[in-house]
């Protein structure tokens, strides 16, 4: 479904991601962990194309998009979550959802009842104003946006930054379950050990740029083992 | 004495003119951040498209969106070739928008020399007591309510409006939801050139046809622009009712000059009180009574 090979992302020339490869397959749920400034969010934002390499490239679907604009990947099929939600704050709940629904152009169908259904509250606020909404509704909006296209390939930065825990919790089971009923490939970042244990099938391990490990399902079970990567 | 009727009619001129004047000018800053310099002389292009055609013989009615559509042509082509690169650079834009107003007013000089005979305005006059009222300029007063109807419907009500406000509001994010944000920018410019040219294209019949007539309308516009604040098409509805208002009643006291000045008074009478303009004032009073409600 995505790969990376050698990808060496940066802001202007100053490198930040050195050499990444990973991929992830069809169905699968991967996680990303690292400290904080380890260059997740670099990652994210290069795989959705917000930001070009300097070197190396992304596969998506058999088809090389290094070279691909941010909107082209989301026709594509790639939906993302940024990591500070990024909702428009100006346009409402029911408006946010309507200007991602380019999002696969493939797709046949939009997934307005299924969001709601997973996020009633967004439903109830359709009218309201995004900028108004709380921290966790505008990281269910986001959700949200980037699902109403009903995409191929989920990018999720860091869902349960600064999100009640009950939130969190929903989060955690709410997208396993949209992997299960949609078939939706999932990639997130993380740094919360419930979230990640809750959502990830395989990890990557992310220290200063680079891929320095990856955890399979029984080292992922392991509390100490997952702690070394993320911020405590 | 302020007459009434008098005061209604002159109202209702100043503000047709204030709202129309400023109108593509207020899109083209409030959703791109580009300070369009050349706005005056996208009114000029709108007004001599419009007097070569009916004077070539065709009809008003169709000479008015043969100037529309001059100015709308020569904003996408600008758009693509210039502004494009200046999004979100407003000292930038303002260099280079004066600039190509500059060239503009020359190359129409150099082209269709100091005037054109001018149409004359159209629809005669309703008489009352000493005063006579142009119709045509009466109905100018409609129109600019219908184009700031239309406004907003389209930039609130529509697809491509909805996609456009998200673009303006974050860019990077909009494209990653899949909207082509070149193309937004692309056609709302090319909206605020349309207007610009339909500006210039009403007001042909009632003014002189000189190269330099797109200053006439560059005080309302700006004025208009700023006391109205960031959200775009509500600022203009009330910098045209109340910068109008203020227009017409000292107009009709003092006469035209003095109306200028205290519209300029005015202004700046806004800025010192109210920092965020008109529609920041308002949305502010309406956030405070949602805040109560809940
Ligand atoms: N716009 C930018 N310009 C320059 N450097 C940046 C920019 N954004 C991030 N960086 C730098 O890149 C590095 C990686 O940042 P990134 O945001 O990818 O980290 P992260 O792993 O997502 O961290 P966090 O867990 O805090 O979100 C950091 O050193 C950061 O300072
Ligand atoms: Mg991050």
């Amino acid at each position: 479904m995505l790969t990376t090979t050698d990808l060496t992302v940066g802001y202007g020339d100053t490198p930040i991601l050195r050499d990444v490869s990973l991929t992830v397959d069809d169905g699968e749920i991967v996680g990303i962990v690292g400290k904080n400034g380890a260059g997740k969010t670099t990652l994210m934002k290069a795989l959705i194309g917000l930001l070009d390499p300097i070197d190396g490239s992304v596969t998506y679907d058999g088809t090389e998009i290094t070279d691909w604009a941010a909107d082209e990947r989301a026709r594509a099929g790639v939906g993302y979550i940024p990591q500070s939600r990024d909702v428009f704050p100006d346009l409402t709940v029911e408006q946010n959802l309507l200007v991602a629904e380019g999002v696969n152009a493939d797709a046949e169908d939009l997934l307005y009842g299924t969001v709601y259904d997973y996020f009633p509250i967004l439903e109830e606020r359709a009218s309201q104003k995004a900028g108004t909404m709380s921290g966790g509704q505008q990281q269910m909006l986001a959700i949200a946006r980037a699902l109403v296209g009903n995409p191929d390939l989920l990018l999720l930065d860091e869902p349960s930054e600064g999100i009640q825990p009950s939130i969190v919790q929903q989060i955690t089971e709410d997208i396993p379950s949209i992997n299960e009923e949609l078939g939706t490939t999932i990639l997130f970042v993380e740094q919360n050990l419930g979230v990640i244990q809750g959502m990830a099938e395989r990890c990557y391990a992310i220290e200063r740029g680079t891929i320095v490990d990856e955890l399979g399902a029984d080292r992922l079970a392991d509390d100490g083992a997952l702690a070394e990567f993320i911020a405590v | 004495m302020v007459n009434v009727v008098n005061l209604l009619f002159q109202f209702l001129d100043s503000f047709a003119f204030i709202v129309l004047a400023a109108i593509g000018l207020a899109i083209i800053f409030g959703m791109m951040g580009v300070i369009n310099l050349a706005h005056g002389e996208f009114i000029m292009v709108g007004a001599y498209g419009t007097t070569l055609a009916y004077n070539a013989g065709a009809p008003l009615l169709l000479s008015i969106p043969v100037g529309v559509l001059a100015t709308t042509v020569m904003g996408l082509v600008l758009e693509r070739s210039v502004v494009r690169r200046l999004y979100d650079r407003p000292l930038d834009s303002m260099v280079a928008t004066f600039a190509l107003g500059l060239a503009l007013t020359q190359l129409t000089r150099i082209v269709f020399g100091n005037s054109l005979s001018s149409i004359g305005i159209p629809l005669g006059s309703v008489q009352y007591g000493q005063f006579s009222y142009s119709m045509y300029r009466v109905l100018l007063s409609s129109v600019a309510l219908a184009v700031l109807a239309a406004a907003y419907v389209v930039f609130t009500r529509t697809e491509f409006g909805i996609r456009a406000r998200a673009t303006i509001q974050d860019a990077d994010t909009a494209s990653a939801m899949g909207v082509e944000t070149d193309r937004m920018y692309t056609v709302t410019f090319g909206i605020g050139s349309a207007l610009a040219g339909l500006t210039g294209a009403l007001y042909a019949p009632t003014m002189s046809i000189v190269p330099g007539m797109g200053s006439s309308f560059l005080v309302e516009a700006f004025v208009a622009v700023v006391t109205g604040g960031a959200s775009v098409l509500l600022g203009t509805t009330l910098a045209g009712g109340g910068l109008g208002l203020v227009n017409a009643l000292f107009s009709n006291v003092y006469g035209t000059f003095i109306g200028q000045i205290a519209l300029l008074f005015v202004a700046v009478l806004i800025l010192r009180f109210l920092p965020n303009g008109l529609s920041g004032a308002v949305e502010g009073v309406r956030e405070r009574m949602e805040r109560e409600n809940t």
